[in-house]
């Protein structure tokens, strides 16, 4: 299985994130430059935090029209596995892959600390390694974490089981309903505010979010397995 | 032709910033502020005379990328 990660300038997670792939899963990872216009080698598209083009106008605003932007809206209509954290999240809201938007903090402030999460929805690509209703410690780090969505809208994550984490205990910026995470329907595309990519080792002080990328894993090989995926064969020769 | 473009966040969407500047406008003597929402102003040129293209490449700006419409509303004028 091949994971991507891509790098806008002012990316700053893009290394955790590559070395979290490498150090949980062992599989074959690039970093891929905001301006590629091809992803058709990846099965993963991973969208790190940061400040993608300094958060000018609004986080993720600017990266949502990168040339690589349209390659992964393309990976996810195809059912290729999209992660998105923190600024990743953010991107991907700005793009349209996932419903709502991320607004300021409530309490203003920069929150960066670990959060304890709920596993709400253990189906998708991302959690199918954690127990449903399962409590994790992965860290957040955000300024603009507040995660909006209107009333209708929630109605829909819910009836689609899109909410993927919540909060479990305080919500540490505001969000709706306690949202820490969601999917879209098909479930292959998930954004989050916490940084798993930060917990994948006790020395970092959690190793509860090296499952997100076991997981995505398990994903792609029980879809080999299936044959459901065109030229999936070749692919886990490579693997 | 110059755009004034004001992107103002949604009615019911809070605005943590706006409520940090109404009780700070309140601590100063100001009691009788009862909301304040704070938005965003954009001065845009554009290299055309015609106004009605104008006015339809600005409402396509701002849908696109001037404002996230799951969140802000946006209105502008045209000067000129």
């Amino acid at each position: 299985m091949k994971f991507a990660v891509l790098v806008f300038p002012g990316s700053n997670c893009d290394l955790d994130m590559y070395h979290a792939v490498e150090d949980t899963v062992q599989q074959p990872v690039d970093y891929v430059w905001h301006t590629a216009t091809d992803l058709s080698a990846y099965d993963a598209i991973l969208v790190p935090g940061g400040f993608s083009y300094g958060d000018y106008l609004r986080c993720g605003a600017i990266a949502q029209f990168a040339p690589v932007m349209e390659e992964v809206r393309k990976a996810a209509e195809a059912g290729k596995f999209v992660l998105g954290v923190c600024n990743g999240f953010q991107i991907l809201t700005e793009a349209g892959l996932l419903p709502g938007a991320l607004i300021r903090n409530n309490s203003l402030k920069f929150r960066c600390h670990p959060v304890d999460l709920v596993v709400e929805n253990n189906k998708t690509a991302f959690t199918n390694d954690y127990a449903p209703g399962e409590t994790v410690r992965i860290p957040i780090a955000h300024g603009e974490g507040n995660y909006y969505v209107d009333e209708q809208t929630l109605l829909t994550l819910k009836a689609n089981n899109q909410i993927v984490f919540r909060y479990a205990g305080e919500n540490p910026n505001g969000s709706t309903d306690n949202i820490a995470g969601v999917s879209n329907e098909r479930g292959n595309v998930v954004g989050m505010m916490p940084h798993p990519e930060r917990a994948v080792k006790e020395l970092l002080g959690s190793k509860d979010g090296a499952r997100m990328f076991t997981s995505v894993l398990n994903a792609f090989l029980s879809r080999v397995n299936s044959g459901a995926v065109h030229g999936a064969q070749a692919q886990s020769e490579r693997v | 032709m110059k755009a004034k473009v004001y992107v103002t966040i949604k009615e019911n969407v809070l605005d943590p910033q706006g409520n940090a500047v109404q009780g700070a406008l309140h601590s100063l003597g100001f009691g009788e502020v009862s909301k304040v929402r704070i938005g965003k102003f954009m001065e845009v040129e554009l290299a055309t005379s015609d106004r009605a293209q104008a006015e339809q490449q600005l409402k396509s700006m701002c849908e696109k990328l001037l404002a996230n419409t799951v969140v802000e509303d946006y209105r502008f004028e045209l000067e000129g």
